[in-house]
């Protein structure tokens, strides 16, 4: 620290005076920007500021006793504002942390990915039964569910499947071993629908019944692109006094435009399931093409989705075995059910079903 | 089935619409066509039709022209074959139907000096050559021609017969244990005593309703015809047709449930056309009718209809009309049924003979419904009253998820099923394995007793696909019984192998080991309420530990007593049997045991504004010691202050001695009230040592 910067001052003039202070406020200036740390802030304080050694005593020290007394006033006001100035540089150097140059050192690449931790993902298989069952939740249907396992009873007979039809040929059921000598309603396969969970509710509650049913199902199918002997469903059922085949049509247009987006139409075509009568296929616009025609609805415009139907009086005969209230000529009711696998394909552009049973973590991250 | 549009028309002589148009009006009444093909000018289309089983009315060119009459309230031309008079016949000829369950209508009709010969468009109405031209149906001779022109036309199966080849007459009976039959497809049959023929006196001449017999063919030669329509149960069809692994245009219409009145008329198309190449009848249609089988087909009681049943289950329509008493008895009047009206908007409805299918009032309703439209009803929301009511283990199954979902694993959906070998390693419960009597293949045998094989597979896949990190998890049903009962037990699995998710160009990442494993079951534990959680390790000979895991590196999950689940790392022979080099980690928790727990409700507690202090202790233990050990001494200490411990760190290095190791015991203390003095401090710390020395750890030197 040398004082040598500080000239002696030959000519006490105004402007010699303004010339002299810019200078010695300009070099305040520079060293302040620099600044970087506590010890660099402490050494210009010093420098500065020093009681015995720093230029602004030194200027005190020497300017001011070498002036002629006229000159002392203009030259008090002047080393007055420069003590202002070094006064504020040294408050903002102190308070404004490290320097730019000390941070600029720590620059890193923000360029290179970060780090992420693995969000598991909810199998497109859930996401898309959630989906459904929440779109039903809200037209204040309740989930039913039943066991994969069932008799004959539950599957078939009470679904008014007469024994003998073709649904029943063992090659489209997969049955659990050694039931030929019990009786053939106790006999016992995996289910290959929902539709026994129907049953066993309306065995359980009188009406008004409201549940939607998903679950996984299984048929002694041979597996390819879109078929698969293990697939899930989902069905509803709605019984209750005055319940109609325009109920049934407007609770699946309502479902469907929630599910596929307002925009979608539903077409109902006549249909033949056991368990319901009438029954229907339901078609969609195609939700690709926007019922213009397009490869994936065949150049139709539509795709068929759903299978739905007013409940077979017979089927409320074997409920009311047990819950009398299921009498055909005071309640009535609907009956849906769609594949959940044909569903997420579609949302989803999955081409091959089989990837929804193989655990292929490539095919799985894709839904996080 | 194909249909011809230009036949079709020639039923329907007030037919307006195109053909297109046509095609999409039958397919909405639930007459699908499939297909529209255009046959060129003049020629009209063909449809590709997808009619459902239960309508095969509706398997011919008359009965698809009827439903578009109904449709459209056109008029249906009849169909009119009028024959020559007979000539008159010594004695009728002789039919008896002794299979009177089986057999419920035999209509024969005999034809002289016919001429066998190629077919022709003979007459207007029967343009056999131009319509089998345009369905690619091939020509065969003038009498099969006319038995498939019958059928194509109006749906009834017929047969022709070499009358010279026929001793007597005709008997419907069951075919004799044994008895031989060369059947047209030149295959000679050793008939079963429940096939249904037709025979002569002496032999059997045909499979009933299913296929005619090769020694009574029509030939160049045949002169004199007996021509066959006849009405079959359509069990006894069935069952014939199975047992000889037979499908003939016949069976599947008969099977089915053909019309009982067709008959007559059936007789009249083909020996009109037969007779229009030269020939004449002799004697009168000979009709043998079994009373019994009319009753239930063709002389049905009539099934009263109220159009208020028909408003309360269709409701409402988009016209404000709705569904009128006029359109009821159009639509049911157009399909063929009487209707006699008892009430206003009741009535009596007669059923046509070939609706077998209607049988209810419901059938009826369904015919108007959907004749009149399904799209012309309204989109209407039935009311509703009530709450959803959430199934008992729906939040603890979501609260699971979402669990496994934030630490990091994918959710996967396995196979139900898996082989006899693997559910035998992996059952829970020995023995209690459920074997399928139709599997779809041997590594699909069972019922999985257990989530591990599916999890197993899944992961080998993946590593076989050089996807080396996998972390999966499954939540599905798990079976447990024998084949006369079955048990469903919910159950989660989970499994992982390869790098932490962390790994990052700027981070090391390291192998997913155990210890990620048994983080990942308390935090799922960790959403539900117990007083008392533990694992615990059995050896190699306790029999305990399940053979698909590593006896050492693995632990049994244990809540309030309960065995909840097991999960480590897999048994190094599991993992060579199925080729993987990797240490795998996998596990699987009984979700029937653990649903037992309510979940966890969050209770918050103050927290302490005065400052935290923490004391490190390093010490040294023997191996057999383990954390629980230490951890069970600082519990019991029960100093209030004492907030938290935690196992900081576990070293071994070389200047441990043999069979020891360091453990660094991290103790934060902390009071609610008021900031701790270095006394009282000091008094913790002495009491920590006091405790851990007592389990046999000392402070390192």
């Amino acid at each position: 620290m040398t004082n040598v910067s500080i000239p002696e001052l030959a000519d006490f003039t105004e402007s010699a005076l303004d010339k002299a202070f810019a200078s010695l406020e300009a070099s305040a200036r520079e060293a302040a920007a620099g600044l970087s740390g506590d010890e660099a802030v402490e050494a210009f304080r010093l420098e500065w500021l020093g009681r015995k050694q720093g230029r602004l005593n030194d200027v005190s020290s020497r300017w001011l006793k070498a002036a002629p007394p006229e000159a002392k006033k203009a030259l008090g006001v002047r080393f007055n504002a420069l003590k202002a100035v070094v006064e504020g540089l040294l408050e903002q150097a102190a308070g404004a942390g490290p320097s730019d140059a000390s941070l600029k050192a720590e620059a890193i690449d923000v360029t290179l990915p970060g780090t992420r931790r693995l969000l598991g993902a909810e199998h497109p298989i859930t996401r898309t039964l959630n989906e459904i069952v929440s779109v039903f939740a809200a037209l204040g249907y309740s989930v039913g569910v039943g066991p994969e396992v069932e008799t004959d009873y539950y599957n078939f007979e009470c679904m008014n499947f007469p024994p003998g039809h073709p649904a029943r040929d063992t090659q489209d059921t997969l049955v659990v071993a050694n039931q030929e000598r019990r009786p053939l309603r106790d006999r016992l396969l995996l289910r290959t629908h929902t539709s026994p969970v129907q049953m066993r509710t309306m065995e359980q509650q009188p009406p008004p019944v409201r549940i939607v049913i998903p679950g996984k199902v299984h048929r002694n199918d041979a597996a390819d692109a879109t078929h698969s002997p293990i697939f899930h469903q989902v069905e509803g059922l709605c019984v209750d006094t005055n319940i109609t085949f325009s109920d049934l049509k407007g609770t699946l247009d309502h479902a469907m435009k929630a599910l596929f987006g307002s925009a979608v139409k539903t077409r109902f075509f006549p249909s033949f399931f056991p368990f319901t009568e009438p029954s229907a296929d339901v078609q969609i616009s195609c939700i690709f093409c926007g019922g213009k025609g397009c490869r994936k609805c065949k150049n139709s415009g539509w795709i068929e989705l759903l299978g739905c139907g007013m409940v077979d009086p017979a089927v409320f005969a074997f409920a009311a075995q047990k819950q009398p209230a299921y009498d055909p000529k005071k309640i009535s009711g609907f009956a849906f059910g769609m594949g959940v696998e044909r569903i997420a394909m579609m949302k989803y552009g999955v081409s091959e079903i089989g990837q929804f049973y193989a655990g292929d973590m490539r095919f799985l991250n894709q839904f996080v | 089935m194909n249909i011809l549009t230009k036949w079709l028309r020639a039923y329907l002589p007030g037919l307006t619409v195109d053909d297109a148009q046509l095609a999409e009006d039958l397919t909405l009444r639930g007459i699908a066509v499939e297909g529209t093909y255009d046959l060129g000018s003049g020629k009209g289309y063909l449809y590709e039709m997808d009619i459902t089983t239960n309508r095969v009315d509706a398997m011919n060119h008359y009965g698809v022209a009827r439903e578009a009459a109904t449709i459209y309230g056109l008029e249906l031309k009849p169909l009119a074959f009028p024959l020559p008079e007979a000539k008159k016949a010594a004695q009728p000829f002789s039919v008896q139907i002794e299979a009177q369950d089986a057999c419920g209508r035999f209509t024969a009709r005999v034809l002289r000096g016919v001429t066998i010969g190629e077919s022709r468009d003979w007459f207007a109405g029967a343009e056999i050559a131009t319509y089998f031209a345009l369905l690619d149906q091939k020509k065969i001779s003038n009498a099969v021609d006319a038995s498939n022109f019958a059928w194509l036309a109006m749906g009834q199966p017929t047969h022709t017969f070499d009358l010279d080849k026929i001793e007597g007459g005709i008997v419907v009976r069951r075919a004799r244990k044994g008895e031989k039959l060369k059947t047209l497809d030149g295959i000679e049959r050793t008939l079963d005593a429940d096939d249904l023929v037709v025979a002569d006196h002496k032999k059997a001449l045909a499979l009933a309703g299913v296929m005619g017999g090769w020694d009574t063919m029509i030939t160049p030669e045949t002169k004199n015809v007996l021509v066959e329509a006849a009405w079959f149960e359509p069990m006894a069809v069935r069952q014939t047709a199975r047992r000889h692994g037979l499908h003939t245009d016949a069976s599947h219409r008969f099977e089915r449930g053909a019309d009982f009145n067709a008959a007559p008329l059936a007789s009249a198309i083909v020996s009109a056309i037969l007779l229009a190449n030269g020939g004449s009848i002799e004697g009168e249609l000979v009709d043998v009718r079994v009373a019994a089988l009319e009753e239930r087909t063709a002389l049905r009681k009539p099934i009263s209809l109220k159009l208020s049943e028909v408003h309360r289950l269709l409701g409402t329509t988009i016209d404000a009309e709705g569904i009128t008493a006029a359109a009821v008895e159009n639509i049911l009047r157009g399909l063929g049924c009487g209707m006699t009206s008892a009430a206003s908007a009741a009535w009596d409805v007669t059923l046509p003979s070939w609706r077998l299918d209607i049988e209810r009032e419901i059938d009826l309703i369904e015919e108007v419904a959907r004749v009149y439209g399904y799209n012309r009803f309204a989109n209407t929301l039935p009311a509703f009253a009530g709450g959803v009511r959430a199934l008992p283990w729906e939040e603890k199954e979501a609260a699971i998820r979402s669990t496994m979902l934030a630490a990091g694993f994918h959710e996967a959906i396995a196979s139900t099923f898996c082989s006899a070998a693997d559910a035998a390693r992996t059952s829970p419960q020995p023995g209690q394995v459920v074997p399928l009597g139709n599997p779809l293949s041997e590594e699909a045998s069972v019922l999985r007793p257990s989530l591990v094989p599916g999890m197993l597979a899944m992961i080998a896949g993946n590593l076989n696909r050089d996807v080396s990190d996998v972390r999966l998890f499954e939540l599905g049903t798990a079976f447990i019984g024998t084949t006369e009962k079955v048990e469903e037990r919910p159950a989660l699995a989970l499994g992982a192998v390869g790098a932490l998710p962390t790994a990052s160009p700027l981070h090391a990442s390291r192998q997913i080991d155990f210890y990620d494993a048994k983080g990942v079951v308390e935090q799922v534990l960790g959403r539900f309420e117990a007083r008392g959680v533990y694992f615990d390790r059995f050896g190699a000979d306790s029999g305990l530990t399940p053979e698909w895991l590593h006896p050492y590196r693995s632990a049994r999950i244990v809540v309030d007593g309960g065995t909840v689940g097991w999960f480590g790392q897999l048994h190094p022979s599991e993992a060579a049997a199925r080729k993987i080099k990797e240490p795998v980690v996998i596990g699987e928790i009984y979700l029937d045991r653990l649903y037992k727990q309510p979940l966890r409700k969050p209770v918050a507690r103050e927290i302490s504004r005065f400052q935290p202090v923490r004391r490190d202790f390093s010490l040294v233990l023997d191996e057999s010691i383990g954390w629980e050990a230490v951890d069970r001494a600082m519990s019991e200490l029960r100093i209030p202050e004492l907030v938290d411990w935690r196992a900081r760190e576990v070293f071994r290095d070389a200047r441990q001695a043999k069979g020891e190791y360091a453990l660094l015991l991290g103790a934060t203390f902390q009071a609610a009230d008021r900031t701790l003095r270095e006394e009282e401090l000091q008094s913790f710390h002495a009491q920590v040592v006091e405790a851990v020395a007592k389990v046999g750890a000392r402070l390192r030197a």
